[in-house]
Order: C-alpha cells, then sequence, then structure tokens
C-alpha cells in the first residue's frame, strides 16, 4: 500500500506533466525512499495508482540505475569507474574498498551498513577520482582518504 | 563589459549570487530586453549571434528555434542538463555556479519559441546542484519573472525542474523527451524531430544547459558583441576542460576557437610531474584522440573536425604514458557497453563484444583475431548502422586508438600481459 503521503506526493507530481504516466519513474523514487529499495508490491502499488500495467513500470524500474529492486544496505556508495577516475586511480580504490568491506560490486555488508556500486562518470572529473556516499560527493580520493570518510558513517 | 561572461559570476568559494545581487550584476535584463521585441525578433537575434549547441552536435542554436512551427497550442522547451559524458563537467560548473543564468535563458527560449511550460532535466547526483536550481526558480517565479503575465506582459510560463532517475541514454534529446514522460530513456525515430514533435507529441525545444546560458547574455549585449568574443566562426566562449594527469585539471571559460595548446599547457598546466603525453580526447568519451601535432588546432567545431576528431562536450581526456591504452579503451567500452539502452541490435550485442574482446586483451587472453574482431566493429557499428549516435561515437575513441596505439595492442597479444602491469 502506498502511504498516504506518497500518494500526495505522486498526485503533486502529476500536476507537472501532461500526462500522469509520465510520474512513474518520480513515483518509483519516492516509494525507494521509504526503506531503500524497490519491493514487487511497490511496483504493483504504483502501477494500480497510476492505472498503467505492472509490466510497464518494472521496464522501467530496471531501466534506471538509481532505482533499485533488490534491498541495499544503510548507506550506498557509488564508486566511479568511468575513463577520467580510472585513469586516476580507480582500480587500486576499489581494491581497497572491496578488501575493507569484503564485498564485491553490487553486494552489501553483512552488517547491512554499505552496499558498493560502480557508477558511470560522476560529472567530478576535475576531482577524479571520485565516489558519492548516500549522494554526497567526494572527490580526490585516496585508500586513506576513503577511510576517513567512511568513519563517519554508523 | 567581461569577455567571459559565463563565469563572470561565478566564485567557486562562495554560493551563488542571490536573486537581489543576480539582478544588480545585470542579471534578467536580459529576459527584460527580450520581452520587448517580438518572438521571432528575439529567434534572429540568436541566429545571428552564431551560437550553436554546446551538447556536443554543434547545431545552431537560432535555427533549431526557428523549426517550431508558428501555430497556437501547446509547445515546450527542456534544459537538457543530465550531463553524464564521461570526462564532461562543464554544466556543473554553471548550475551550482549561476543557477539564475540558466533560468533566466529557459525563459528567454521558452518565449522565444511560444511554449508555455519549460523543464530543467538535471543528471541524479548533482545534489547541490538540484538544491541551487530548485532555489533559483522558486525566487524567479516569486519575483515575477516565472508564472503568469510575467513582468506584466502576456507571457506566461512554468518551468520546474525534474531529477533524472540515471541513465547515459537520457543525454540524446529523443531519448530524453522519452524519460520526460516516464518511459524507458529509448531514443525515437527521426523525423519528425523535436521541434516539430517533441515532448509528448508537442513541438519541443531541447538545448543544453550551457548553450540556454548564453542566451541572457546575447540578448542583453546583442549579437554583434557575442560574435566579437571569440576570432573564428563560432561566436561566443565555450567552457573547456580537463582531466587525466595534468597539473591541475579544471574547467575554464576561454574564446570559442582558443588553440588546443593553450587550455592543455595554460589552464591545465601541462603534465603532472613524472608523467608524459601521448594523446587526448578533445571533447569526452565519444570523441577520437588526437595527439601533440594537432596542438594549434583552434577549439571551435569546424577545426577539430579538420583535424580529425570531434569538440564534442570541450571536456578534455588526457592520455598519459604510465596508463596503459588498452585498458583505457575498456574502461571506455564497458561503460558504452552498460549504458546502451539495447533498443538496437548492433549496439546492444556490438558493444558488449567489443568490451568482452578488450578485457581478454588487457588481461593477456587476446589473439591476434581479435584486432579483425574490433576493426570490425568500428565499421559495423559505425554511423547509419545504428539507431542512435551512442554506439557511433563509442567508436570514435576506439578507431583512433586502433590506428595510435597498434604496437601496444599487438604488444599485448604477443607477450600475453599488459606491458603496464
Amino acid at each position: 500500500m502506498l502511504t498516504e503521503h506518497e500518494q500526495h506526493e505522486i498526485r503533486a507530481q502529476m500536476a507537472l506533466y501532461e500526462q500522469p504516466a509520465a510520474v512513474v519513474p518520480e513515483a518509483l523514487k519516492l516509494v525507494q525512499a521509504r526503506r531503500g529499495w524497490v519491493a514487487d508490491e511497490d511496483v504493483r502499488d504504483v502501477a494500480a495508482f497510476l492505472g498503467v500495467s505492472t509490466a510497464e513500470v518494472e521496464s522501467i524500474a530496471t531501466f534506471y540505475s538509481l532505482i533499485y529492486r533488490r534491498p541495499v544496505g544503510r548507506h550506498v556508495i557509488l564508486l566511479c569507474d568511468s575513463v577520467s577516475c580510472w585513469i586516476m586511480g580507480f582500480r587500486d580504490l576499489r581494491a581497497h574498498l572491496t578488501a575493507r568491506l569484503g564485498i564485491g560490486m553490487g553486494e552489501t555488508t553483512p552488517d547491512g551498513r554499505y552496499t558498493l556500486f560502480p557508477a558511470v562518470c560522476l560529472g567530478a572529473c576535475e576531482l577524479a577520482p571520485a565516489m558519492l556516499v548516500d549522494g554526497i560527493l567526494h572527490g580526490n580520493l585516496t585508500p586513506e582518504r576513503i577511510d576517513e570518510i567512511l568513519a563517519g558513517y554508523e | 563589459m567581461t569577455d567571459r561572461p559565463l563565469t563572470a559570476l561565478i566564485k567557486p568559494e562562495r554560493a551563488p549570487l542571490s536573486l537581489a545581487e543576480y539582478e544588480h550584476a545585470g542579471g534578467y535584463a536580459g529576459l527584460r530586453r527580450a520581452l520587448t521585441l517580438t518572438p521571432a525578433e528575439v529567434t534572429t537575434e540568436v541566429t545571428k549571434s552564431t551560437l550553436r549547441g554546446r551538447g556536443g552536435a554543434g547545431f545552431p542554436t537560432g535555427n533549431k528555434w526557428s523549426l517550431v512551427p508558428a501555430v497556437d497550442g501547446r509547445k515546450y522547451v527542456v534544459v537538457n542538463a543530465d550531463e553524464m559524458e564521461p570526462g564532461t563537467m562543464k554544466d556543473r560548473l554553471l548550475l551550482e555556479g549561476n543557477p539564475h543564468q540558466t533560468v533566466e535563458g529557459a525563459i528567454i527560449t521558452a518565449y522565444a519559441v511560444g511554449a508555455q511550460t519549460a523543464y530543467i532535466f538535471l543528471r541524479w547526483g548533482y545534489q547541490l546542484a538540484e538544491a541551487r536550481v530548485a532555489q533559483a526558480i522558486a525566487d524567479a517565479y516569486a519575483a515575477g519573472y516565472l508564472g503568469e503575465r510575467i513582468l506584466g506582459t502576456d507571457f506566461s510560463l512554468q518551468l520546474y525542474l525534474h531529477m533524472s532517475a540515471g541513465r547515459y541514454m537520457c543525454g540524446e534529446e529523443t531519448a530524453l523527451l522519452n524519460a520526460l514522460e516516464g518511459k524507458r530513456a529509448n531514443p525515437r525515430s527521426k523525423p519528425p524531430f523535436p521541434p516539430v514533435s517533441g515532448l509528448f507529441g508537442r513541438p519541443t525545444i531541447v538545448n543544453n544547459a550551457e548553450t540556454v546560458s548564453n542566451v541572457p547574455h546575447i540578448l542583453r549585449n546583442g549579437w554583434e558583441w557575442f560574435t566579437k568574443l571569440s576570432s573564428g566562426a563560432d561566436g561566443g566562449t565555450k567552457l573547456f576542460g580537463a582531466s587525466g594527469r595534468v597539473r591541475t585539471p579544471g574547467v575554464w571559460e576561454r574564446p570559442m576557437g582558443t588553440p588546443l595548446r593553450e587550455i592543455f599547457a595554460d589552464c591545465a598546466g601541462g603534465m603532472a610531474p613524472g608523467y608524459a603525453f601521448r594523446a587526448l580526447l578533445p571533447g569526452g568519451a565519444s570523441t577520437g584522440f588526437l595527439t601533440e601535432d594537432a596542438f594549434d588546432t583552434p577549439l571551435d567545431f569546424t577545426s577539430v573536425e579538420k583535424a580529425g576528431s570531434r569538440l564534442g562536450t570541450g571536456t578534455m581526456i588526457v592520455l598519459d604514458d604510465k596508463t596503459c591504452p588498452v585498458g583505457m579503451q575498456y574502461s571506455l567500452q564497458r561503460f558504452f557497453a552498460r549504458e546502451s539502452c539495447g533498443w538496437c541490435t548492433p549496439c546492444r550485442e556490438g558493444l558488449p563484444w567489443v568490451a568482452r574482446t578488450l578485457e581478454a586483451l588487457e588481461a593477456g587472453d587476446g589473439e591476434a583475431r581479435d584486432l579483425d574482431v574490433l576493426d570490425a566493429h568500428v565499421h559495423g557499428l559505425a554511423m547509419g548502422n545504428t539507431f542512435c549516435a551512442l554506439a557511433p561515437g563509442a567508436m570514435a575513441p576506439l578507431e583512433s586508438a586502433l590506428k595510435l596505439f597498434r604496437a601496444d595492442f599487438e604488444r599485448h597479444i604477443s607477450e600475453k600481459r599488459c606491458p603496464w602491469t
């Protein structure tokens, strides 16, 4: 079930577009905000609320990178692996992060604290190598700098 | 009057100008002047300015606007701020540094083409830009620059900020329109082109954020002033950038047509200590390599094409001697393979094949025939064989790498390892 707040927010978005189905990605982002990812029932709820098919909503949910169809940890790390960051040390950072967290790319730590994803260019190439943690940009990374940053997360 | 209009008011160490400060510095004067002209006169002004699209393709902006049919009915303007081309970080500077400039440009664009609704399509992950653009839009509404009967005229406009859910494909203008309609961001068949049939089937102008940010200055200072900002055929300034092992990576505004050497040596400070230059991609991941013999090339659309590449986004990615060119190519092609929308077969199947082949070469598992496979894809994924420009763009750096670094590719095969590891 969509919460009242979610229904209200989705309706507010619908006012901004000529056709209501345009808000499917926004609706998915809204339900994702509740628990960090989009479950099967969320896909069905969004489809029913907007009057579009479940398959349509699912096809959109699986297309966009920032809609997660599996559970993620409390904090999501997006490590840029595109060309400028690749040149500036992505591989060392990947080795450091996977060793420190004990997980591979796309995995979540057993304590549910972190999920680690590779990400496409973050548009911060002058600060390469870079990553986002919960949407916050960190640049000029080194393994030591990553340790300092991650010490701030519970 | 400044010769760096786009960045003159951007101070990296402080928050962007408030609305009052922006107005005090001449902000919204371009809009005020535009509203004294007819929409057709505004379009003519921009056409005469020789402004060309800053997103990579370089289409003349005024010509694009004049493709919108002069009929009543709903029309849209979309500011493409989905900056996701690898190696590109120029629009972020504008949107974080002076969001009112982009908002004002969007309003003037909408007035010129007769749009009632405009969207700023902002990439995911630009959290700071999101907050600052949203604030600028709210302030513009409060001051009467947006909403009903703007500045007492008959012109009304709603401007909304749309945050992308994340996909490189959304930068392609018809894919962006599908994304705005809440669909998968597959590109559309053209024609019809968006100025005739775009968002929800209505006439729609999609312009890059940097392009739109130039518009207030053209209206405020006149088209002749704009053409004189550069010495070449393409008027205005351009945001240039550099990343990789250069001494001072960054973004700088310089006249369109500034020689490559000046951006590389003066702005970026040349190579970082301990690194030697090999080649660079002049305008993002979808452009071909240039070498030192092209350093005198003026960085404008025509000259860079003559030199064998494309200006693209104007943000160069520099390859040094301590980075493996095959590995760099693998990084590039894996990106394109991952971001292919899957709509057309050559791109969906071809790019992963290219990426896997490069991965094998880099791991020392390559065979001589792998180079034939890569050569074949350069031709198989060329413009005309695919639905949109994504795969042809991906082949630009690969094609030039196979020529320039042939010996490096061959060493990976003969030595059965990457010589750089």
